[in-house]
């Protein structure tokens, strides 16, 4: 068996990677069980364990209408976005009596999930335009200091205001009327009427003086249902400095996306300072366009552009150019935790209105234990049912294929566990069913594989090279069509919501898992198999038998007669064209030749 | 199982061989009789039914009642309609009851029927609307990656096969597989639910895994054909279908039996539910989905090439050398051609 050891070896080291995958997932879960908040199972969603049922009820000014259907829609979007930030937590949001939004969350959720959740933000960005020590003692001039000014770039296009938020003040035409007649300012008439956002005639004696009194300290700084076309005195979020802001230039809502990320240096590199970057819709791109392109030119603290969450300043970087391609970076000090928050905080905070917890409560599961277990015992009997079969239909080769079942479950446990840990993971019955169902597509490998073997066989190959050739073809088939499923998860894992998310997670886990088996365990053990006697001699029980598949001695003789009749076209491709056909066809061929020619019989038992 | 062996054995070596491909006519006009009835069926019965993830519903909060058993909640409702009902405990105190939307009628019938079932006053049995859970913009999302998914798999497969045909057979045949397993939810009055719907896209990704698998067998059978071959090219896609017929065979079965189970436990055990949705999806589905990749992706593959000049010239000539050794030679299998086995010299 000298032309055996290279498979033979290969197939070893196969196995032994194989196994250190698993040891080390093994470690790693129970490092985080012994380490951390990790377990030895996997954790379950809202349908089957139960969770905390949030929920949320808008804050509404007097007066202020119910929100539309449409408006709480988005509502839900966001929040759901919110909610899933934090992984593939399957959770469960709707609406109740059309104004409260119930969230049910699986498990109990940790602080900073339900921060994030309740953080009934509104986001809005406004022109700095005094700014203050944070105590009630009148400071003139403007100290921004620690984080209050982390440089900034930011880039602007023109565009329209259509949006509420904006329109008052804007810096075009609606500037005189608009501020004008809105009595209901905080003492707030300007003398002169304000050209645009970051004139400094917004800030009247009434409202210097409120300033001057300002304390960031205090506890009834409301400043959340503050109105977007007037002027606002507010804080830092850690009361370090204190403002006097313009009107609302830009809402959160035109906000499209942000993150966070080193940013890049002129030369293409990568520099180590964390940037937020920010990219607007196309109103938003026009709008901030317009106000970075002013604010660029204007000098100390009106230089400064605050971003405001529910009337609170989180950010007021300056503006160091004109931002016109609605993608501004901010940049300071920030570290890469500061960094995420705020872009977390821009990507999620543009609610189109604020909400407040009206409940929080814990919710049992809604089907209970009773599905799982039918569930699970479903599974069992079909797995069991599958093992049967394969018995029947493979004898000896089953144990390989059940084998790579527990081998693929083993790693998809593992696997699940550690992620239900490090990604929020969770499990809800129909994700247990696409499980049960992966066994199918797993199991489906291995078939496609022995089979091709087989054909081997017939052809009249020996089994180490029927191993060998039979691999090659089905590999080709097995990564094909797993390329078509993972290619189907990832789509949807990327571009869906909700629960199809979880699903896509579960079945590109499972393709991929089932990848590694069919290549390092399926086939170096049939590797290793095709050297035992058992497998090799063709025991009647090995699934494997060459007599029992038909198979045909390919010898000279029988390669030779039907290639001469072909032979009008250069050798190898009549002979590949032989070879391809099917044994009943060379056969039949055979016996027409022996008929006509009457020469020499064939010796090959037809 | 020795009789099994010797049919995988037959197929192979071609010794027997099912005509699937020459038959295309008629698998044809089964898919469209099948389509038919999965389109009309459900109009006729009055459309789909949408769980209440999808519709909203109605939501009854019994507060404190003296026990929380879902089931008596579970029982109640039942007694005044069919419609599933989810239930579970809030606070340890209170029991949620979410179900479709109920006429009032009704609504106040599982009022009263709460009341009774967990001995408090009527009044502190509390109601209100909710919204879908599954929104239009969960729909829209999943359509949109549904789209995507779709475009992106024909270019791969385009580009593996070097065919677009093939991407287009096997893109008919997936869509025959999803109208057919939408038609019998349809039909049957199944509600349709998330797990369905997940359901729904497993098979999707069942259905288009099946049909490469077969495919590959085919690219393989018919590129290494050459211009030598003695078959015309719907023979070499017959015998390619007929070569994996037992692989089908073998991954159908094993992946049925789990579903199977699931399907009846969860139908006989429990009922409506997650499960018996999401299984139902899914036996439907990997059934119609063999189906469709043997009798309607393999022969609308052929037929697409067959009007290729370069396979009509090649399947002419091996016809009419096919004629001239007519007499001589015993007939060989063809599929599409000559629907003869070549084994019954």
């Amino acid at each position: 068996m000298a032309q055996s050891s290279t498979p033979v070896r290969k197939a070893r080291r196969s196995l032994i990677w194989l196994a250190a995958i698993i040891v080390a997932l093994v470690l790693g879960n129970a490092a985080s069980v012994m380490f951390s908040d990790g377990s030895w199972t996997p954790k379950l969603a809202l349908d089957l364990e139960g969770g905390t049922q949030i929920i949320l009820a808008p804050v509404l000014g007097d007066e202020e209408a119910n929100p539309s259907g449409e408006q709480l829609a988005q509502a839900v979007s966001i929040i759901r976005e919110r909610v899933n930030a934090s992984g593939v937590s399957e959770a469960e949001i709707t609406t109740q009596g059309g104004s409260n939004i119930v969230v049910s969350i699986p498990g109990r959720p940790d602080e900073e999930t339900l921060n994030r959740i309740e953080q009934s933000a509104q986001l809005e960005f406004r022109p700095v335009l005094v700014a203050g020590a944070p105590g009630p003692v009148a400071e003139e001039t403007p100290a921004p200091e620690g984080e209050a000014a982390p440089d900034a770039e930011t880039p602007a296009v023109d565009g329209a205001t259509d949006d509420p938020a904006a329109e008052a003040p804007a810096e075009e035409a609606p500037a005189e009327e608009a501020p004008a007649e809105e009595e209901p300012a905080p003492e707030a008439t300007p003398a002169t009427e304000p050209t645009d956002g970051s004139d400094l005639a917004w800030v009247t004696p009434e409202l210097q003086e409120a300033f001057d009194s300002y304390d960031c300290d205090a506890a009834d700084n409301d400043n959340s249902t503050a109105p977007a076309d007037q002027p606002l005195i507010t804080c830092e979020a850690d009361g370090s400095v204190k403002y006097i802001l313009g009107p609302v230039e830009v809402s959160g809502e035109r906000i499209s996306d942000a993150t966070s990320g080193l940013q890049p240096t002129a030369q293409g590199g990568t520099s180590n300072i964390w940037a937020v970057n920010i990219e607007f819709d196309g109103e938003g791109t026009e709008q901030f366009g317009e106000v970075s392109t002013r604010l660029v030119g204007l000098e100390g603290v009106r230089n400064q552009f605050a971003i405001v969450l529910d009337g609170q300043v989180i950010s007021a970087p300056r503006t160091e150019g004109a931002v016109t391609n609605g993608q501004p970076s901010i940049t300071g000090s920030f570290t890469q935790e500061t960094a995420k928050t705020l872009a977390d905080q821009l990507k999620f905070g543009a609610l189109p209105f604020s909400f407040t917890v009206q409940s929080s409560e814990l919710i049992s599961a809604t089907l209970g234990t009773a599905q799982l277990a039918s569930g699970l015992l479903a599974g069992f009997i079909g797995l069991v049912l599958v093992v049967v079969y394969s018995l029947v239909q493979y004898r000896a080769l089953a144990v390989v294929t059940i084998a790579s079942l527990v081998i693929a479950g083993v790693l998809t446990y593992l696997i699940i566990t550690l992620l239900s840990w490090r990604e929020g993971y969770r499990l809800s019955l129909a994700g247990v069913a696409g499980l049960i169902v992966a066994i199918g597509i797993t199991a489906d490998s291995f078939i496609v594989y022995f089979e091709r073997i087989k054909d081997e066989l017939r052809d009249g190959r020996g089994l180490v090279s029927a191993v060998e050739s039979g691999w090659k073809r089905a590999i080709r088939t097995v990564i094909a069509s797993d390329t078509v499923n993972f290619l189907a998860a990832a789509v949807l894992f990327i571009l869906a919501v909700g629960n199809v998310r979880g699903f896509a997670f579960t079945l590109g886990l499972t393709t991929l898992i089932d990848l590694l088996v069919v290549a390092m365990f399926t086939h170096p053990m049939l590797q290793l198999l095709a050297t035992t006697r058992f497998f090799n001699d063709g025991h009647r029980l090995s699934g494997l038998d060459p007599r029992a598949l038909g198979a045909v001695y390919r010898g000279r003789a029988t390669f030779r007669t039907p290639a001469v009749v072909a032979g009008k076209k250069p050798v190898t491709s009549a002979r590949e064209a032989e070879r391809r056909r099917t044994i009943a066809e060379r056969k039949a061929e055979e016996a027409s030749l022996v008929s006509a020619s009457r020469s020499s019989k064939s010796d090959k038992d037809s | 199982m020795a009789n099994f062996t010797e049919f995988g054995n037959d197929l192979y070596t071609g010794k027997r061989s099912i005509n699937i491909v020459g038959r295309r006519k008629l698998w044809y006009l089964i898919a469209a009789i099948a389509i038919l009835i999965a389109v009309v069926g459900p109009m006729l019965r009055g459309g789909f039914v949408f769980g209440i993830e999808f519709t909203g519903g109605s939501e009854y909060q019994v507060s404190s009642p003296e026990s929380t058993s879902q089931d008596l909640a579970t029982d109640a409702v039942a007694t005044v309609s069919d419609v599933p009902a989810r239930v579970s405990v809030v606070g340890n105190e209170s029991v949620r009851v979410q179900t479709e939307q109920l006429s009032s009628d009704e609504s106040a019938e599982v009022r009263t029927a709460l009341a009774e079932a967990y001995a408090v006053p009527e009044a502190d049995v509390t109601e209100s609307f909710i919204g879908p859970a599954w929104g239009a913009d969960i729909t829209g999302a999943a359509l949109r990656a549904l789209a995507v998914f779709l475009l992106l798999a024909a270019v791969v497969m385009a580009i593996y096969f070097r065919t677009w045909k093939m991407s287009v057979a096997a893109l008919v045949a997936l869509l025959h597989d999803l109208v057919l397993t939408a038609g019998i939810y349809g039909i049957s009055g199944f509600e349709v639910t998330p797990a369905a719907v997940i359901g729904f896209l497993t098979i999707l990704g069942y259905s288009l895994y099946d049909t490469v698998v077969v495919f590959d067998k085919i690219r393989e059978n018919t590129a290494e054909d050459g211009t030598e071959s003695r078959r015309t090219f719907a023979g070499s896609v017959n015998l390619a279908v007929n070569q994996t017929l037992v692989r089908s065979i073998n991954t159908s079965v094993v992946a049925i039996l789990p579903v199977a189970s699931i399907l009846l436990i969860g139908a006989i055990l429990l009922g409506a539910g997650t499960l018996r949705d999401i299984a139902l999806a899914l036996f439907i589905g990997i059934l119609v989905g063999t189906y469709s990749t043997i009798f309607l992706a393999a022969p609308i593959y052929a037929h697409l090439r067959e009007g290729e000049d370069e396979i009509r010239k090649a399947d002419a000539r091996t016809l009419a050398a096919r004629e001239k050794a007519g007499d001589a030679a015993p007939k060989v299998a063809t599929g599409a051609a000559r629907p003869v086995t070549a084994g019954e010299r």
